[in-house]
């Protein structure tokens, strides 16, 4: 990087081009255009062809690297050229064995397991500005990832650089050409000017700026509004915690600070050395060739290197050897003296010696502790190297950890030289680099070594994932007469049943107790309440630690196990939050709350349903009446379904009319909205069709004959089967209607979605207005899955349309027969209350999770257009299907 | 009588050599020339050149360029080049 001042002056921001004469502008556009052509045809180029091409290039830059490093020195007069040759090797080898084996044309890296493949796109046009510090290396390093990515470079050397850099660029174009790169693939500027590189900055055929220079040129590079790599100014930190080994910190600073006299923008500036080895530190440094300034001969540097006005170093002083420098302040050392260390009590203006300093001076601060250097680390990195590099030596775990923790830099290096750490590939495995990235802190975009990846533009392929399903259910089911003869095959020293009085007084709850193996203790805990509250299940929850219950058996309706899900819950896991875990989601795997896992109760949960509807004893879902608000809250997770689920006819026996067409109704419900559901899958589907055909061959006979015992049992195994159904593929927009619905006006749950069910097979049925973004559907097809319901019912039909209209027909008919009200207004719901209302059952209805796989998603307008239609009633559906082609 | 359009295969190994041979039968063309790419696998600058030079003279004459069997690598390189506009193509 080139000093902050020499670049400032080569580059002023903003930048004009109004200056240039025509033929100067016909010169720059032939350049772009050249460049423009070479960039076009490197696109045709093969891996292997690029390859070939790097390999020549890096070779030919090897064979120059010591007349290039000579010329260097000669032009710039700054620096070491012996260094300057071993720069350019790491430019060319170290460069080189980093990039080989990777490829950068075609696809560059493969995922399979996320199905994602990147694919290397060229940028095109690079132009580069080099800087005077590090010039030829910089050159030959930016050539070779150019050419590495197929792209092609005009590049804008220092103008004090100008001979020796494009003496690099040609030693690359030719190597280059004699072995198939485009031509005019790399030019350089000739006799060029600010506005040169402004004109260029800006052109719309130059994809990429790469600003290697001091913040005048970054600056400029990103006020042009290109893509644009710069660098930032660095002031490095260097920490001697007492735990490091002295010898090889010592050795390696004073071998970095003067690589090159100094010039890389990594090199250490300020030496933080804890106070127990200060003085050892000190002697250490002077024994290898440091000479340590007194306080006149600091104030003597201070005057000679940092210019008053700025705070800045003076631009005479870079790049030179330490000799020169204590001439240039006005005091002798000794011939051989490599570095000159200068003592601090601070940092920041009044201690002028505390900033970047490239050349060979290297300021030194006593620390009383590991606070105190931490603290004037984070001083010196803020003090205008922000982003760029730190450097520890120590042999401490913790502090190197916090270290990095509280260093704002791109490169944090330890027990390893800052300058030569931070090129990489030498000391550590960064990539080799010219260029460092100092991050937003340094006006950057990016905190990396700038490698052949910044030289690209990766494409991502990315390949639809197949969507993981699944089918959970309990792990046992227990199923028809007498299935509650199952219960004594669980042991249980303490059992809560938890159920309701009505319950109680048909004698079932001593049905269940019968089968409890003896010596258990039982309490039964009756909730008198149809749809239990929250504090009423926190009381069951008192329950079950009084009793240290190992066992639950909810015995009961839906609510009622839903009750003792949550009581399971609380038990469990005391500090789960209901509120938080009922919290909005759209993707039950991906969803923000967790359910607790770490438990510290376990106890096992028997459901035993009592009613043919919700399918609540195997499914994870769990609602709760929040009466305060008027309100339901659903929680759902598998956590929640019940380890054992009994269906037992005999407990639905006396189950009344409208209970039976109520329950009934909702699990025809859950077993359509699972078919047509965006999670719908073959395992849930088998489960949907089977409940489905079962509702309309049983329901009527239990609704109308309740002491059928198989028309019972067939209802009752249909809820269940629909429960595993929807469990899996969730159910749809029908549910976030009846839930709205039945809470703000009382109806019953399956009363609801009765009201509900022919409008929505119809608005499912439908050309979506809004496709709902889904994984794990392919394609709209819930048109055509009523139609292979109603093939299934044996409904008739030719075509997709009439089948579903068919389906739409039966359903209104099943309805009429259960007796249903046919209306919301025939609930005597009035149309200026059922107005009022619409906003909120609306937005209740849209917040509902239950929509969320529903095969089409659900607008506002369209949730209030359902209600209108339930309001004015069936009959009033209408069909506009989505395709009326004959199903093959 | 004047040649109403001119089918011509352009040669992998002699690409400029072919179109600068096209460029200078151009005079006795009246409509429409086709230039068979279909064997060739790649183009370079010079190519490039000489085929933007044929498609000036062609546009000052008012003949119609068909570059026919354009692969996707080439095709690819016009676009970049916003040269693909100045072109019919044909399969």
């Amino acid at each position: 990087m080139a000093t902050r001042e020499v670049a400032s002056l080569r580059f002023q921001v903003p930048l004009s081009t109004e200056s240039l004469s025509e033929e100067r502008i016909a010169y720059l556009e032939r350049l772009v255009r050249q460049a423009k052509t070479a960039a076009a045809v490197f696109t045709q180029f093969s891996q292997e062809e690029v390859d070939g091409i790097v390999k020549a290039m890096v070779l030919a830059g090897l064979d120059q690297a010591q007349p290039l490093a000579r010329l260097a020195v000669e032009e710039t007069k700054l620096g070491v050229m012996e260094d300057k040759v071993i720069k350019n090797m790491v430019a060319t080898e170290f460069a080189y064995n980093y990039i080989k084996e990777k490829r950068t044309v075609g696809i560059i890296r493969e995922f399979p397991d996320r199905n994602l493949v990147e694919i290397a796109e060229p940028i095109g046009v690079i132009f580069s500005i080099t800087p005077i510090t590090n010039p030829t290396s910089t050159v030959l390093f930016k050539c070779i990832m150019a050419i590495k990515t197929r792209n092609a470079v005009i590049f804008s050397p220092h103008p004090n650089a100008w001979r020796c850099c494009s003496a690099a660029v040609k030693v690359m174009y030719e190597a280059a050409r004699r072995h198939g790169a485009p031509e005019e693939v790399f030019s350089c500027l000739e006799e060029h000017t600010l506005q040169d590189n402004a004109y260029l900055m800006r052109h719309k055929d130059v994809g990429l700026i790469d600003a290697t220079g001091g913040p005048g040129a970054v600056r400029a590079a990103y006020s042009s509004g290109k893509p644009a790599l710069g660098v930032g100014p660095g002031n490095t930190p260097v920490y001697l915690e007492k735990t490091a080994d002295l010898k090889t910190a010592v050795t390696d600073i004073i071998l970095s600070k003067t690589f090159d006299n100094g010039t890389i923008c990594a090199s250490e500036q300020t030496a933080v050395i804890d106070d127990e080895i200060y003085d050892l530190a000190l002697k250490k440094f002077a024994e290898l060739g440091a000479h340590v300034c007194s306080e006149h001969e600091s104030k003597l540097l201070a005057c000679a290197v940092i210019d008053p006005e700025t705070g800045v170093m003076q631009a005479a002083a870079v790049g030179h050897k330490a000799t020169d420098i204590a001439r240039l302040a006005g005091f002798a050392v000794k011939p051989n003296t490599k570095l000159l260390i200068t003592p601090i009590q601070g940092v920041g203006r009044e201690h002028p010696l505390s900033v970047e300093k490239l050349f060979p001076v290297l300021a030194a601060y006593r620390a009383r502790s590991v606070d105190e250097a931490l603290k004037v680390c984070i001083d010196v990195n803020h003090a205008g190297g922000l982003g760029h590099t730190a450097v520890i030596f120590s042999r401490d775990e913790e502090i190197i950890r916090k270290f990095g923790e509280v260093m704002n830099a791109g490169r944090i290096l330890v027990n390893s030289p800052g300058s030569v750490g931070a090129v990489g590939g030498v000391y550590n495995d960064l990539p080799p680099t010219f260029s460092f990235g100092c991050g937003t802190g340094g006006g950057n975009s990016s905190t990396d070594n700038v490698n052949i990846y910044h030289y690209l533009n990766i494409k991502r392929v990315a390949r639809r994932t197949q969507a993981h399903m699944w089918f959970r259910v309990p792990n046992q089911i227990y199923f028809n007469w007498n299935a509650v003869e199952n219960v004594r095959e669980f042991a249980s020293r303490s059992t809560i049943i938890v159920t309701s009085p009505a319950l109680e007084q048909l004698g079932h709850v001593d049905l269940v107790r019968r089968c409890i193996p003896s010596g258990t203790h039982i309490h039964v805990s009756i909730i008198p309440d149809a749809e239990p509250e929250v504090k009423v299940v926190m009381q069951g929850v008192e329950a079950l630690n009084f009793y240290k219950a190992d066992q639950i058996i909810a015995l009961g309706g839906g609510s009622m196990i839903d009750a003792a899900k949550i009581m399971k819950l609380k038990y469990e896991s005391p500090e789960a939050d209901l509120e938080e875990l009922a919290a909005p989601f759209l993707d039950l795997r991906k969803r923000v709350v967790e359910y607790p896992t770490e438990k510290s109760h376990r106890i096992r949960l028997i459901a035993i349903s009592t009613t043919s509807g919700t399918g609540s004893e195997v499914t994870p879902f769990a609602v709760l009446t929040d009466k305060e608000r008027a309100r339901k809250v659903t929680l759902a997770d598998y956590s929640l379904t019940p380890d054992v689920a009994i269906v037992d006819p005999q407990f639905v026996m006396s189950m009344p009319k409208g209970l039976t067409a109520d329950t009934g109704i909702d699990c025809l419900t859950h077993a359509l909205e699972a078919a047509v559901s965006s999670y719908a899958s073959p395992y849930t589907d088998c489960n949907a069709m089977q409940a489905i055909r079962m509702v309309f061959k049983y329901l009527p006979v239990a609704y109308e004959h309740p002491g059928d015992e198989e028309a019972r049992s067939m209802m009752h195994n249909a809820a269940c089967i629909a429960a595993m159904a929807f469990s899996n593929a969730s159910v749809g927009v029908n549910h976030a209607l009846a839930h709205s619905f039945g809470a703000r006006f009382g109806v019953a749950h399956g009363r609801a979605n009765a009201l509900m069910l022919p409008h929505v097979i119809a608005y499912n049925a439908s050309v979506p207005t809004k496709f709902l973004p889904s994984p794990y559907q392919m394609g709209y097809v819930a048109h055509k899955k009523y139609a292979t319901v109603a093939d299934l019912l044996g409904l008739g039909g030719h075509t997709i349309g009439e089948k579903v209209k068919n389906l739409l027909r039966a359903t209104e008919q099943l309805l009429d027969q259960l007796g249903f009200p046919r209306s919301i207004a025939d609930l005597g719901v009035s149309h200026e209350e059922f107005e009022r209302a619409m906003p909120d059952l609306t937005k209740r209805a849209f917040d509902d999770p239950s929509w969320r796989s529903n095969p089409r998603m659900p607008l506002i307008s369209e949730l209030a257009e359902l209600f209108w239609k339930a309001y004015e009633g069936r009959g009033q559906a209408k069909v506009s299907l989505a395709a009326r082609e004959r199903i093959s | 009588m004047a040649t109403i359009a001119v089918w011509i295969r352009i040669d992998e190994e002699r690409v400029v050599q072919s179109l600068q041979d096209t460029a200078e039968r151009l005079d006795g063309v009246d409509r429409e020339v086709t230039l068979d790419f279909s064997a060739v696998h790649r183009i370079d600058a010079s190519a490039l050149g000489v085929i933007v030079a044929l498609a000036s003279v062609a546009d000052d004459k008012g003949i119609k360029v068909v570059l026919r069997g354009v692969n996707v690598e080439i095709y690819r390189v016009l676009k970049l080049l916003k040269l693909a506009s100045r072109f019919s193509f044909g399969d």
